[in-house]
């Protein structure tokens, strides 16, 4: 016996096993049957989508275990496609799998790649051809191409300019400013600091003045949280203590992080939490972040009372609002 | 001749003449597929890309993509009266006035999770095999782009709504471009045309979604189902299945009413979800405002990752002369997705690098048989998996009483320690396989039999396996580590040491396996 590695044998594609209906005609009528009835379940869904579309109704709910209420006219709209369509797969597999022919065949493959002589043919006529248009020699011609299909490229870049405007100080600026009043979101109306009680939270928007509806684009920025603890309670430095009134501080809404809009505020541990991803701000710090991925504290927006007693605000935002920016300095 | 083939002649005819089909016809009409469940997979994800196309052709009829400010008078009463977009107003009156428009929206949302998750699982069947192999690269590649894609114009479709929590998610998207370096302000005022959200975002997000993205993808997936067909099938090995040759089924006819029908299947299977299963109940979310948001927001899940990996950022942020970097944002959004889908793009040639192997492979591996390379898709997905949890840790907190903080924490330290882990588990189960299958083909199967033997001793009774099954457990190769030597022939050492170092390191570690059992194993075996 030789000491060479021998590898276990290939013993070659296994006969072919006939299938029941292959051999026995009763069989072979069975599975005829057997798709004939499949294509027929698919009639009936078909019935049953028509039947659902023109007769339920659209408002009759009912309760269905697991499902909950249950519009009818929905429900069975969508049962009678999903039976039309299912079972046309169902007989046609069903078909191929007991009647269609089922012997494994070998077919070879063929090599990727081409002949060494089509491959050297390829390269000549590549050559000559391109000699013939003389790239290679008329480089005047080549560097004039180069600069101008370089230059063409430029055109729908410069042609995307006017998609938007420059941002120039939008993203640094609200429309707070000194004086504005805080009006409540909604109803805006105007809000005095007895309105709120100890604990509470209400949601803000700078006084709106004219005619036109507010713009989103204005309450991704202006948004504010009012906020009321006990004085005391505040650990901050006097310069934000004097940008609080009698307890309440007010800040951004819109997250330093990505602008979700920092809308939990839990009671007990005087956290602000942002519900996109959970920056955690702790309020009687100056909305310092305690947990989570953003880098900053919610600005803090300078507040007091005007003549009638309203709360305004004290001056714009000292920072800009909102998720960071290239341009941005802190 | 009857008249019904006379009628098939003179039609075959005319076609024939104008486009000389007959002959690629009669060559292709008995083209071998090979058969395997695993196969189907792709299959999947074209079938809902043609069910996205019907289903969200009929969407457009009725949607209407302006962020314009309409009041809402449908007939959903808890909406009535309230400001909304006239793309979130249209998407109510699809799921309440339409008959069929819930249905037909929700079979679209159903569709296009089944595509994405068939398009994950279709990649994992084709790493986990070794398909990528040459000469398959180019397919890799495509459909590494397609899964980009699809990620994109997924997200951008469930933007299309205009309802509170799409929005959040949109706004999200601005600040990771605000958050690029130098250019970022510049390009969500581009994109947004103007300030976020400004009126201009939807009708833009539109056309990609329904015409340039769709568009693409059709080519892409033309040119990858070409490519498929050309190159012709991969198969599993087994009696009879070499590198020269492709064993199945002939496409006409059973091929061709296994592959139809399963279309009706899926299709099918979509329309039942549509039906019993609600997805993505805008009307309960509101219009999108801002100033506002619905706890639990997050993204369908494949985007969660990226959530997850955002959430669980250290909060990180430079200021530099006057100007911000935010890692906080670039690293979870940017970088390590950036890193992510280029090494997975470029997977092929980096294990081609490793084992030195540029030969074709038509034979598909087992995945035990490649302990590395399984291993390595194990531990990635486990991090993808990590990142995921870590996108839902708002639900999984409340859901089991924990603190946010101790689901992020476990994701923080989980995302960097559980891959390692996981490399290392995989690959010892790969090859504890690999041993049990040499056990198998040397000993045979266990009957479970117990035989007494004259002087009291009980042995098992071991049945030999059929020689297909050994064949078949046996047919890999396993290719030794490459000799690289870090000296030249005349003791110099060699240029680019360090890489050479890897390689050598890595191939090593990629040899390692137990030995397949050969033919002298067995007739060692029968002597004794």
């Amino acid at each position: 016996m030789s000491n060479e590695i021998e590898a276990i044998k290939d013993p070659g594609l296994p006969a072919h096993v006939h299938r029941q209906a292959d051999t026995d005609p009763v069989a072979e009528k069975r599975a005829e049957r057997q798709v004939a009835i499949l294509f027929l379940i698919s009639a009936l869904g078909t019935v049953l989508f028509i039947f659902a579309y023109y007769f339920i109704p659209e408002d009759v709910f009912f309760f269905f275990p697991v499902l909950g209420n249950t519009n009818a006219h929905q429900l069975f709209l969508g049962l009678g496609l999903a039976m039309a369509l299912f079972f046309i797969g169902a007989a046609a597999i069903h078909w191929a799998k007991t009647l269609m022919p089922d012997e494994e065949v070998i077919a070879m493959r063929h090599t990727l790649r081409s002949d060494d002589e089509d491959r050297d043919a390829l390269v000549a006529t590549v050559k000559e051809r391109a000699g013939a248009a003389g790239l290679g020699r008329r480089s005047l011609i080549k560097r004039s191409m180069g600069l101008s299909l370089g230059l063409i490229g430029l055109s729908p870049l410069i042609l995307l300019r006017d998609l938007g405007p420059l941002p120039g100080d939008d993203l640094t600026k609200t429309s707070w400013k000194a004086g504005t009043r805080l009006v409540t979101d909604p109803g805006d109306r105007p809000i005095r600091p007895e309105d709120l009680e100890v604990g509470a939270v209400a949601q803000v928007l700078p006084e709106h003045v004219g005619k036109e509806r507010r713009h989103l684009s204005d309450i991704a920025k202006d948004a504010v949280l009012l906020i009321r603890l006990r004085p005391e309670e505040f650990q901050l430095s006097s310069e934000r203590l004097s940008w609080t009134y009698d307890g309440i501080i007010a800040f951004s809404k819109i997250c330093s992080h990505m602008g979700c809009a920092v809308a939990l505020y839990e009671q007990t541990t005087k956290h602000l939490l942002c519900p996109c991803h959970q920056s955690t701000f702790d309020v009687p710090r100056a909305a310092k972040v305690i947990f989570g991925p953003s880098a900053r504290a919610l600005p803090q927006l300078a507040i007091t009372v005007d003549s009638e007693g309203y709360l305004i605000a004290q001056k714009p935002f000292s920072e800009p609002v909102g998720p960071s920016f290239w341009e941005r300095s802190s | 001749m009857t008249a019904r083939e006379r009628v098939a002649g003179t039609v075959a005819n005319y076609v024939d003449e104008r486009t000389g089909a007959a002959k690629w016809m009669k060559k292709n009409l008995t083209k071998v597929f090979p058969d395997h469940w695993s196969f189907l997979l792709g299959e999947i994800v074209l079938y809902s890309f043609i069910i996205l196309l019907l289903s969200g052709t009929f969407l457009t009829f009725w949607y209407d993509p302006s962020q314009r400010e309409v009041i809402y008078d449908g007939s959903y009463v808890p909406l009535q009266g309230l400001h909304m977009s006239a793309a979130y107003a249209s998407t109510l009156h699809i799921s309440f006035e339409i008959r069929g428009g819930m249905l037909m929206r929700q079979i679209h949302h159903w569709a296009a999770l089944i595509f994405m998750a068939g398009m994950v699982v279709h990649l994992m069947r084709v790493y986990f095999t070794g398909a990528f192999r040459k000469p398959r690269e180019f397919n890799w590649i495509i459909g590494v782009g397609l899964l980009t894609l699809g990620i994109v114009e997924g997200f951008l479709g469930y933007s299309l709504p205009d309802d509170l929590l799409s929005g959040t998610g949109i706004r999200i998207a601005e600040a990771i471009i605000q958050a690029l370096p130098v250019v970022g302000s510049y390009l969500a005022f581009f994109a947004f045309g103007g300030a976020f959200p400004g009126e201009a975002f939807i009708p833009r997000i539109f056309t990609v979604h329904i015409l340039l993205l769709p568009g693409i993808f059709l080519a892409l997936i033309t040119v990858h189902l070409m490519l498929v067909w050309y190159q012709k099938h991969t198969q599993w090995p087994g009696p009879g299945r070499t590198e020269k040759n492709v064993v199945g089924y002939p496409l006409m006819p059973a091929y061709m009413a296994k592959a139809g029908g399963f279309f009706f299947i899926v299709f099918g299977v979509t329309a039942f979800l549509g039906a019993v299963a609600s997805i993505n109940p805008i009307w309960l979310y509101g219009p999108y405002n801002p100033g506002q948001v619905s706890a639990g927001s997050q993204p369908d899940w494949y985007m969660g990752w990226l959530d997850g990996l955002v959430r669980m950022a250290p909060p990180l942020e430079t200021y530099l002369f006057g100007y911000t970097i935010s890692w906080n944002i670039l690293i979870p959004g940017l970088i390590i997705p950036g890193i992510l889908f280029t090494g997975l793009a470029l997977y092929p040639f980096i294990e081609s690098w490793i084992t030195g192997d540029k030969r074709e492979h038509h034979l598909l591996d087992r995945p035990r048989n490649v302990p590395n390379r399984t291993a390595l898709g194990v531990m990635s997905l486990t991090f993808m998996l990590v990142a995921l949890i870590n996108g839902g840790n708002d639900i999984i907190a409340t859901t089991f009483s924990l603190s946010i903080n101790q689901v992020m924490w476990f994701s923080r330290i989980g995302i960097i320690i559980l891959p390692p882990i996981a490399f290392v588990i995989t690959k010892r189960i790969c090859l504890s396989l690999q041993r049990a299958d040499r056990e198998l083909v040397l000993h045979g199967r266990e009957t479970g039999r117990l035989l007494m033997l004259p002087h009291g001793e009980f042995v098992e009774v071991h049945e030999p396996i059929s020689p297909e099954l050994a064949w078949k457990l046996t047919a890999h190769e396993q290719a030794p580590a490459l000799a690289l030597e870090d000296v030249d022939a005349r003791g110099v050492r060699r240029a680019g040491g360090l890489k050479n170092k890897l390689r050598k390191r890595m191939s090593q570690a990629n040899a390692e396996s137990i030995a397949k059992p050969t033919a002298n194993d067995l007739k060692e075996i029968e002597h004794h």
